[in-house]
């Protein structure tokens, strides 16, 4: 085995070949959605102090924020916040070890992508 | 650390396309990566084609026809040809299992085979498991035991025996380890699902008594909590266990034994 050449092995490949699933979907989606939620909430605290800080400097923060694209993204926002809060609560039933089996794991997984759909819609409505 | 792209002299080339059977009528496309650790040039993904009229049911059948047929360089392990040895273990059509229990009928369309995600190459399908093999043996996977050795065995109930059940049948096939992104990042330093699955079925068995050691070894950021219960593990087990399961019941371990 002396002359096996170890130094130069390629890393094979992972990301780009290895399918998506809803295991692996649900779970980047949680980070994300959770990283989005810290953009829309400088967002909000800047809308926040502009308020505080007169009349002038609250007019352009409003006016950014309810335009199509504030409305748009607030509206993302809500989604990412019902999504993470949801994932959130299917990682602590899955820290009491339980509803891991892979049946119970995927229907979990597809109940909190149609609740925060319908829980964002209805929160459009009632609100 | 997360590196989404491939290094420099693992970026996948378009490879050779090999000649179809002449005569068949029912032939399928097989593209499979191939790396050469002698000829100084990067991975690459051949194109062979296989009459499937004259091929067994599984993957392993078309891989062993090509290179009895087609070409002798291609290079992947094999040993017990129905699911109870783990050598055969790569990525087909996008998941890891083992190739001689996957149906060629259970891929749609052409059939892309890779080795095990993430892992370094020795030869075309072939990882090196050695860091794999060592996460597993650093888990002290053996009975542990303090007390005066019994004249016969070391006994065990029903019960207990059947809380072994799901985890010691795994095989080491490195599919579930290799298919979790927190180890594509993280393995050199987290133990991944299938050392952590070995880890559990020492702690839970009744007649192991280095029980508070292992909890010991495993409380690290890195060893045990880089776990975040993606799931690919069980999703892509090749013998339908659950190391998700068997980590979040060591975790579990972890906080009882506190309070």
């Amino acid at each position: 085995m002396a002359d096996v050449n170890r130094g130069n092995r390629p890393l094979s490949p992972h990301l780009t070949i290895y399918a998506p699933q809803l295991t692996s979907m649900t779970s980047i989606l949680t980070r994300i959605t959770g990283n989005a939620l810290i953009l829309g909430m400088i967002l909000i605290v800047w809308w926040l102090i502009a308020a505080a800080s007169g009349a002038e400097s609250f007019s352009t923060a409003d006016a950014v924020l309810t335009s199509w694209f504030g409305d748009l993204v607030m509206f993302l926002s809500l989604w990412a916040l019902w999504y993470h809060t949801l994932a959130g609560v299917r990682h602590l039933i899955w820290d009491q070890a339980v509803g891991l089996d892979l049946d119970t794991a995927y229907k979990l997984g597809y109940a909190v992508i149609a609740g925060s759909v319908i829980l964002t819609i209805l929160t459009v409505i009632i609100l | 650390m997360v590196e989404l792209t491939l290094p420099k002299n693992s970026r996948i080339q378009t490879g050779k396309t090999w000649p179809k059977p002449e005569g068949a009528k029912n032939v399928r496309k097989f593209k499979i990566y191939r790396w050469n650790p002698d000829d100084g040039k990067n991975p690459q993904v051949d194109t062979y084609f296989v009459d499937m009229d004259t091929c067994g049911p599984m993957i392993l059948d078309a891989l062993i026809k090509i290179k009895n047929e087609i070409d002798p360089t291609l290079t992947f392990r094999r040993s017990c040809r129905e699911g109870i040895c783990g050598s055969c273990a790569m990525n087909i059509g996008g998941i890891n299992t083992l190739a001689c229990i996957y149906g060629m009928d259970e891929v749609k369309g052409d059939v892309a085979i890779y080795p095990l995600p993430h892992m370094p190459v020795i030869k075309d399908l072939i990882p090196d498991l050695t860091h794999f093999y060592a996460q597993h043996a650093s888990i002290m996977p053996w009975l542990e035991t303090k007390t005066n050795r019994p004249a016969k065995e070391w006994k065990q109930s029903i019960e207990s025996r059947e809380k072994l059940d799901g985890l010691y049948e795994c095989v080491m096939c490195a599919c579930c380890s290799t298919s979790c992104p927190s180890y594509w990042w993280n393995g050199d330093r987290y133990l991944g699902p299938a050392a952590l699955l070995h880890a559990y079925r020492w702690i839970v068995d009744s007649r192991d008594e280095a029980t508070g050691e292992r909890l010991d070894e495993l409380e690290d950021p890195f060893k045990l909590y880089r776990c975040h219960t993606i799931m690919n593990c069980a999703k892509t087990c090749p013998k339908g266990l659950n190391p998700a399961k068997a980590i979040a019941e060591i975790k579990k371990l972890m906080v009882e034994r506190r309070v």
